[in-house]
Parts: structure tokens; C-alpha cells; sequence
């Protein structure tokens, strides 16, 4: 490379470096666009080469953001996915919050594409208007002449790339309502063979997660915590981690939920960490173990309920399942599940030069650790800076109201001299065994049946460990006592069912809880979902039809759950069962969205079940990326599916029982066929499909298991009375 | 203790205790950071790596056993097979959060250069010890059909 250092040379070079276009909205909420991201929210950068980058302002985890918001752009912009790169945008929810959140940047709820179609588009389309005006105005020509198709600008006679124009429009206001392409013309939004823009460093080993940072100099931090959730450290001997190669040293954490453990590479800090001997103190710590904790939520779900959800009368609904001809009735039982991503939780964070803080994560909430390191580091807001990098995984995992593997590692940073980078590495025992469960939770329903099979009443208890009480979320989730992440999906369901009364009793945390793939649905489509095969079957009427009759009643929500759960039959040959074979289905509406599953096995419960097949129907709206949301849908099933089949975390005197993958067992691919998706034609908004994939799977294996075999209600299916091949 | 690694065709002069697993001299003092981290106990296959052609689960093998063997990780892959298996990965978009893709793609490459066309059940008993979270397990399956298919050609 040959350095130009003539005066024209270097004049060409900084009005090049100048010629930068930003586009996105203002603090105002409304379009703006410069050649400086300071003064707004750029969604999209334009460099003075033509080339287009979309900036993301949700974490990649999997769940597709980098290519959907990509694809946004792409559209309306008017150039190819192959033409188009992604960034991570910085911490900073003044610019990049998810709009579902309020002031709060964060991805989760399955809200990346939702909260962001029509902000990403519009940046699209302003950077396109403003691009054509410049060309307009370069060529004497109306603009109304021109288009821009590809990343070139023609019309009127003329073409030329958009490089061309990026200067001159830079110095343009944006336009304040840019023209939104009509849905009929889209041509990137919806093409089944677009591509993820993540496939290939994902592919070849190059694609940088947070457990990969090598900074110079950084140590590394793993922590000795509490075996009882809530135990502190009274005292520790390092003695025999003073003889392991690369340990540094060890010392409490300042709030004495463990001992931090230093050493120069991962390898020693763990071994380091198992010659400790550490004395704790279990005087506030959970005891229990999940047996009292599974009796006690059954008995709050056989006692008068805490809270009323709906307005509906206890009494009057007893009175009507009491008379009635036929009565169903079941408890159902959900123990504590990890979340167990395939990266375990980590982070790195380093002092800058200026004096602040910089965290690279694959932070799922930059606002919660953001605000968390300010406190901590008693620095101003502007002082932290987050580095996002990919996250291996979250399912919920990575988004804690208490920011807690973020603050472990700022608490671990801050008792150092902070001239060397700390990364904190959890190993996968730590994983399992560190809270954040998705809560332990008990239902029990009651439904009458005429002699019709018409439903006369549906009285439904639920028992849960409350995920939002007590943390940042409750204003946004509790409402008159009621957690609704608890029983969303019960009462709020698109199913018009007489005569229903929901109740919910908090029962007492006994380990941290945390929303976990698809949160309060996990449950609720389970309960609701095989209840309803309970009853079709106890009115004699096919599952399929008898769900059909409950979703009569005209509302847009019944409408599509209906059509959803056709679709899911026709495709899934319901009612076509091959010889030896059997079929379950289960539809559920979850994050804005109707997904439908009928699941087919072989075998039975005692010699053994395998899943031979799932199809699935999805109505999520507008499909921006098709083959994005059927690969959502796969993994979410496969997700349902697997921790129904055989997981548990269970407590023995307040330990957890399970460490890894071998006894906290994942699917594997011998577990599950071929998944087949199809998704509903849709002109609505956008929904979600991270999480929604999820809810109907476990509900629909249960409910082929039943077709031929015992009816399971208490999950792991493995540990009551299935066996799995 | 002083070990001599030849890893990626190259030779590299390490310094590790024994009983340290080649995943974390591979990670930490290699800085080659392709092969994850997933379990630390050969239960999930993210740190699968191949020695003398054969993938083994390098969290599971210690520094002292791989001196005189060739080993290769992600990073080094380069072969008819590792080319058709990426290839095809790329093309059916098999990675979600990819963090267990490397170890996927090894033992893939492993299937694929032991039995060029297997069957559905061939693939699951050969993969079934490859987790993956995302349960990105079916086009894991036609990811490998398809790189058969390519080595057909």
C-alpha cells in the first residue's frame, strides 16, 4: 500500500471521510439524517463508497435481528441483501430503546422485529428519498423521475451509483413522512431465499462471541458461589490453590455471595477454584427442597385462590361445573427449568483511557447492566460504554432485572487495581446450578361438561413462583396483585369458554426465577391446551373441531387461531394416522402470534416414544424473513419439546441436584424427525416468533402421548411414567 | 511443561501443566477461539476438534496424549469434505446462535469422511453427541445430506 501525501490527495481523502450519510429519527421520535451520528438515532450509515450498513439495536442470539432489520432496510432503501452489512449499535437508549420497552434498549418478548418494522423502514425509505432528491438536483431532473433499484439511481435518461450522491445528501434535511413502499411491491420483505447475514462466520469459526475476547493483559474471574441460593461466605482457605499454575489470588466478593477467583487463563481459575475450602453461612438461605416446594403449589392450587384474574364468580362457576353431566378435572405440576444456553454466561470488562468502563457481553438489556455499571463504578451514564458481541444463546437467560452476571463481574473488576481487564467465565455447572429458573408452578382445572359437550364452566387455579414481583418489571406486569406473566395465556386466550374463573396464588421464591422461553406460556399452553383434548374427549368430539367450536365468535384473535389450527391439520394430515402411530395438536396464541403443532409418534409410553414428526402453521404477520421464522418455529418446538421430555432442576435441602448436560439433559437430534412449517399468508404488523414456536409443542406431544396412552400432567414426561427411545 | 503442538499444519510451542485439556490451550494460549466452550465435560460436543483425522472432544483430552498428532480445529479445516459440509451449512442456513456450529461441522466432517452417503440413522447415531440448544437439529440433517450430495459430484 502506497501513502498519497500530495494536497489533492489528501483534500479528496477528508471530504471522502466527511461523506458519510446518517439516517434515523431525532430525540424528537421524528426523521432525521446527517454526516454525524451525535446529533440522532442512525438505523442506517451510508459511507462516501456507496456502501450500506444497518445498525441493529437488538443482541443476535439466533433469533435473526441482524438479518430482519437488515432486510428493513434492504427494502426500502433499494439495494440487495448481499450489498448491505450490520453493526451492533452502541449502548444508548435515548437512541436505539426498543419502543415496546419505553426508555429501555433491550431485546426480549420476541419484540425485535415487531417494535422495529416500521422504524427501520422508515430509515430505509428517508435514505432513499434523500439520495434521489441529491441525484435530482445533480442532473436538473424531478425527482419524482427517478428510482433507486440495487444501489444505483437511474431515470431521466441517467444512472449512476449511489456513492455518487452520498455528500450532497448529507447536507439535506430528512424527509419528515419518507414514502413507505406499498406491501405489494416488496421484494425483499418475504423472499424465502434470502439468506442470514450471520451463516458464514458462524460457519468457519470467525464469528466473535464474548466468551471469545482476548484482551492484552486481561485475567480471568470465575466465582465460588452459595451450593444454597441465598448463602454467604463466612471464611475461605486458598492454601492449596496457592500451588496452580497462573492462580492470582482469591478474595470475597463485596457482597459476600462468593469468592472471586483470579488467574491468568480459564483453565487455572477453575482449578484454582476447586482446591478452595470455603465455610459459608446458610443462616438466609433457601432450605427447602423441591418436593416441600412442588406439595406447597399444589396445595395452593386445591385452596381458595390469592387473586381473582377475571371478573368471573367463583361460586357461581362451581355451581355451574357441580351441575353439570360430565366433570374433568386434573393437577398439573411444572418443575424449575436452566435455561442452559450453549455459551455459558461470561463477560469482560475493562478500564479505558478516559477514565470510564468498558463491558463487551452479549448483553440481551444494555440498559440494565449500563445503569447497573454506573452505579457501581460510580461513573456518569456516559462514562460506560457496551460492547455487544454475539451471545451463544439466551432464551431468556441473558436478560435478568438484577443484571446479575454483569454486576458479578463489575463487583469482581472493582476490588482489583483495574490496570488488567477482568473476564468472568461461568463454567456449566455454575449454569445449571446458579438460579434464574423458570419458576416451579402448579395448575389445577375443573371443567363441566352438558350432555351436549358444551363446556358449562372452567374453574382454573394457578400456583407460581411470581417472575416480575419485586424487580424493575413489576410496574410493567403486575396489576392489582396479579403477576400476569403467571397466567397470560389463560383467561386472555382467544378461546370463547363459558362460565371460566382463573385464580392465582403466589407461593414464596425459593430460588431466583427468571422468564425463560416464551415465560407464563410455558405453562399456560400447556394446561389449556392438553385440558382441552381432556374435554373433547369427554364430550366425544374430535380435538380439532371441538377447539373450532370455542373459536366461533367472529373476533379477529379467533379468526386467525382457527385458521392457524386448519392449517396445522390439513398439512399435518390430522386424523391420518399411520399404523402404530399417533397424533397430538395444540395451537396457542403467544408475543402477537398463532402457532399451531400437531406432533406424530411412534411407540407408546412404556416401550418408548420417538417423534417422528411436527408440522407446524404460524400466523406471524407479514413474514419478513420466511425461512428466518420457519427455523424460529423448528427451534422453538425443539426447545418445548426437550425440557417436557426430560428436564428438571430439583432441589435436595436447597441444593440443586443437577450440574451439567448429562443429568440436565438437552434434545438431541436422535430425539425429534423432521419438522415441517408453514406459515399463514398475512398483510398485519409483524409479531413475534422467537418465543411462540415454543408454547404449543410440549402441550401437543402430551397430547399424541394421551391418544394411546396415559395422560401426562407433571413434567418431566421421563420421570412420570414415559419412556423416550 | 514445555509441549510441542502441531495444530493447523503449523508447530507451536506451548507451555502447560499436564491434565491440561487441549480446549483451553487451544482457547487461551493459541487464542484460537473457534473451538467453544460448551460443558467441559464431553457431553455436548462444542469443543470437538480432529486429532489424526478423527474428532475427539478436546475438553476431554489432555495436553501431555497430542504431542506427535495432528490436530485440526475449525480455523484449519481444508479438505473436499470440510468444504462441501460448510458449503452446504451455508446454503440450507443451519446456525441460530452458532456458538455449537464448529463442533457440528467437525464431527460432520468426521461422518461424512467415514461413510460419504449415510442414512437418517447413521447421521443421528454419528451426531447424537453434538447438543444443540437452538435445536437447529433437522437442517444439521439435510446440511449433511447435502454436503453428500456435493461430494457426489
Amino acid at each position: 500500500m502506497t501513502m498519497n501525501t500530495s494536497r489533492r490527495g489528501f483534500l479528496k481523502s477528508a471530504a471522502a471521510a466527511a461523506a458519510v450519510l446518517y439516517v434515523g429519527t431525532g430525540v424528537d421520535g421524528a426523521m432525521a439524517a446527517g454526516s454525524e451520528p451525535a446529533q440522532l438515532n442512525p438505523f442506517v450509515r451510508i459511507d462516501a463508497d456507496g456502501t450500506v450498513t444497518a445498525i441493529i439495536k437488538h443482541f443476535e442470539t439466533g433469533q435473526g435481528p441482524a438479518t430482519g432489520l437488515s432486510t428493513l432496510i434492504a427494502e426500502e432503501l433499494g439495494v440487495s441483501m448481499d450489498d448491505i452489512q450490520y453493526e451492533f449499535a452502541p449502548s444508548d437508549a435515548s437512541r436505539y430503546n426498543n419502543l415496546f420497552f419505553g426508555q429501555m434498549q433491550g431485546t426480549g418478548g420476541s419484540t425485535a422485529m415487531a417494535n422495529s418494522f416500521m422504524q427501520y423502514r422508515q430509515a430505509g425509505a428517508a435514505a432513499r428519498d434523500m439520495l434521489i432528491n441529491a441525484a435530482a438536483q445533480a442532473w436538473g431532473v424531478d425527482p419524482q423521475t427517478l428510482r433507486l433499484d440495487n444501489g444505483v439511481i437511474s431515470g431521466a435518461g441517467q444512472s449512476a451509483p449511489i456513492a455518487e450522491f452520498v455528500a450532497a445528501a448529507a447536507q439535506m434535511a430528512a424527509p419528515s413522512e419518507p414514502r413507505l413502499k406499498d406491501p405489494s411491491g416488496f421484494r425483499v420483505i418475504g423472499d424465502a431465499s434470502i439468506r442470514r447475514k450471520d451463516s458464514r462466520p458462524k460457519t468457519n469459526g470467525t464469528a466473535k462471541y464474548a466468551m471469545d475476547v482476548h484482551l492484552p493483559n486481561q485475567i480471568v474471574v470465575v466465582i465460588a458461589r452459595s451450593p444454597r441460593m441465598g448463602g454467604l461466605v463466612a471464611g475461605f482457605d486458598d492454601t492449596q490453590a496457592k500451588g496452580i499454575k497462573g492462580f492470582i489470588r482469591a478474595a470475597v466478593l463485596p457482597n459476600r455471595a462468593g469468592v472471586a477467583v483470579y488467574a491468568e487463563q480459564t483453565w487455572a481459575a477453575f482449578q484454582a477454584r476447586g482446591a478452595l475450602s470455603i465455610e459459608w453461612d446458610f443462616s438466609a438461605a433457601e432450605m427447602r427442597s423441591s418436593d416441600q416446594i412442588r406439595d406447597q403449589l399444589i396445595a395452593a392450587v386445591n385452596a381458595d385462590p390469592e387473586y381473582v384474574v377475571n371478573s368471573a364468580d367463583l361460586p357461581t362457576v362451581a355451581a355451574l361445573i357441580d351441575g353439570s353431566d360430565k366433570i374433568v378435572e386434573h393437577t398439573f405440576y411444572f418443575p424449575l427449568l436452566a435455561h442452559a444456553p450453549m455459551e455459558p454466561l461470561t463477560c469482560t470488562i475493562e478500564a479505558t483511557a478516559d477514565g470510564g468502563i468498558l463491558l463487551h457481553d452479549g448483553c440481551q438489556f444494555p440498559t440494565g447492566p449500563h445503569m447497573a455499571m454506573a452505579q457501581i463504578f460510580d461513573l456518569p451514564m456516559e462514562k460506560i460504554r457496551i460492547n455487544t458481541m454475539f451471545a451463544g444463546g439466551s432464551f431468556g437467560r441473558r436478560a435478568t432485572p438484577s443484571a446479575d452476571y454483569q454486576v458479578e463481574a463489575a463487583l469482581a473488576f472493582v476490588i482489583t487495581d483495574r490496570s488488567r481487564p477482568v473476564k468472568l467465565v461461568w463454567s456449566r455447572e455454575d449454569d445449571i446450578t446458579g438460579g434464574y429458573y423458570r419458576p416451579a408452578v402448579a395448575h389445577r382445572v375443573r371443567v363441566g361438561l352438558d350432555a351436549t359437550g358444551a363446556i358449562t364452566g372452567w374453574d382454573h387455579r394457578v400456583a407460581a413462583q411470581s417472575i416480575m414481583k419485586g424487580t424493575a418489571f413489576e410496574n410493567f406486569s403486575v396489576h392489582d396483585g396479579v403477576d400476569h406473566s403467571s397466567v397470560e395465556g389463560v383467561a386472555d386466550g382467544p378461546y370463547q369458554i363459558p362460565g371460566q374463573f382463573v385464580g392465582l396464588t403466589d407461593v414464596a421464591k425459593a430460588t431466583t426465577v427468571l422468564w425463560w422461553r416464551s415465560v407464563g406460556h410455558t405453562h399456560t399452553a400447556y394446561v389449556m391446551e392438553s385440558m382441552m383434548d381432556v374435554a373433547a374427549k369427554a364430550a366425544g368430539r374430535d380435538p380439532v373441531e371441538f377447539r373450532l367450536a370455542l373459536l366461533e365468535g367472529g373476533d379477529v384473535d379467533q379468526l386467525r387461531t382457527a385458521n392457524t389450527l386448519k392449517l396445522a391439520a390439513q398439512t399435518g394430515n390430522w386424523g391420518q394416522v399411520r399404523e402404530g402411530h399417533s397424533q397430538g395438536i395444540a395451537v396457542h396464541k403467544s408475543f402477537g402470534s398463532y402457532v399451531a403443532e400437531v406432533v406424530e409418534i411412534s411407540g407408546d409410553a412404556e416401550r418408548g416414544i420417538k417423534i417422528e414428526k411436527v408440522t407446524c402453521a404460524v400466523d406471524c404477520g407479514i413474514a419478513v424473513n420466511p425461512d428466518v421464522i420457519k427455523a424460529q418455529m423448528e427451534g422453538g418446538i425443539g426447545y418445548g419439546v426437550g425440557h417436557a421430555m426430560r428436564d428438571a432442576v430439583t432441589l435436595t435441602e436447597g441444593i440443586v441436584d443437577q450440574s451439567n448436560f448429562p443429568d440436565y439433559a438437552p434434545l438431541r437430534i436422535s430425539d425429534i424427525g423432521a419438522i415441517e412449517v408453514h406459515i399463514v399468508p398475512s398483510t398485519e404488523a409483524p409479531t413475534g416468533v422467537g418465543e411462540p414456536g415454543t408454547p404449543p409443542s410440549a402441550p401437543a406431544l402430551a397430547n399424541a402421548i394421551a391418544a394411546s396412552g396415559p395422560r401426562v400432567t407433571h413434567l418431566p414426561m421421563a420421570e412420570n411414567g414415559v419412556e423416550f427411545v | 511443561m514445555a509441549i510441542t503442538l502441531n495444530l493447523n499444519g503449523q508447530t507451536h510451542e506451548v507451555d502447560a501443566e499436564p491434565g491440561t485439556p487441549l480446549l483451553w490451550v487451544i482457547r487461551d494460549e493459541l487464542k484460537l477461539t473457534g473451538t467453544k466452550f460448551g460443558c467441559g465435560v464431553a457431553s455436548c460436543g462444542a469443543c470437538t476438534v480432529q486429532l489424526d483425522g478423527e474428532p475427539v472432544r478436546s475438553c476431554q483430552t489432555f495436553i501431555e496424549d497430542v504431542e506427535g498428532s495432528e490436530i485440526t480445529t475449525i480455523e484449519g479445516v481444508n479438505s473436499a469434505v470440510s468444504a462441501a459440509v460448510q458449503a452446504a451449512w451455508i446454503e440450507l442456513d443451519v446456525v441460530q446462535c452458532g456458538y455449537c456450529q464448529s463442533g457440528q461441522i467437525m464431527s460432520a466432517v468426521g461422518l461424512l469422511s467415514e461413510t460419504p452417503k449415510p442414512s437418517v440413522a447413521e447421521i443421528d447415531d454419528y451426531m447424537n453427541g453434538n447438543a444443540c440448544r437452538c435445536a437447529t437439529y433437522q437442517r444439521i440433517r439435510a446440511a449433511i445430506q447435502r454436503a453428500s450430495e456435493i461430494l457426489e459430484v
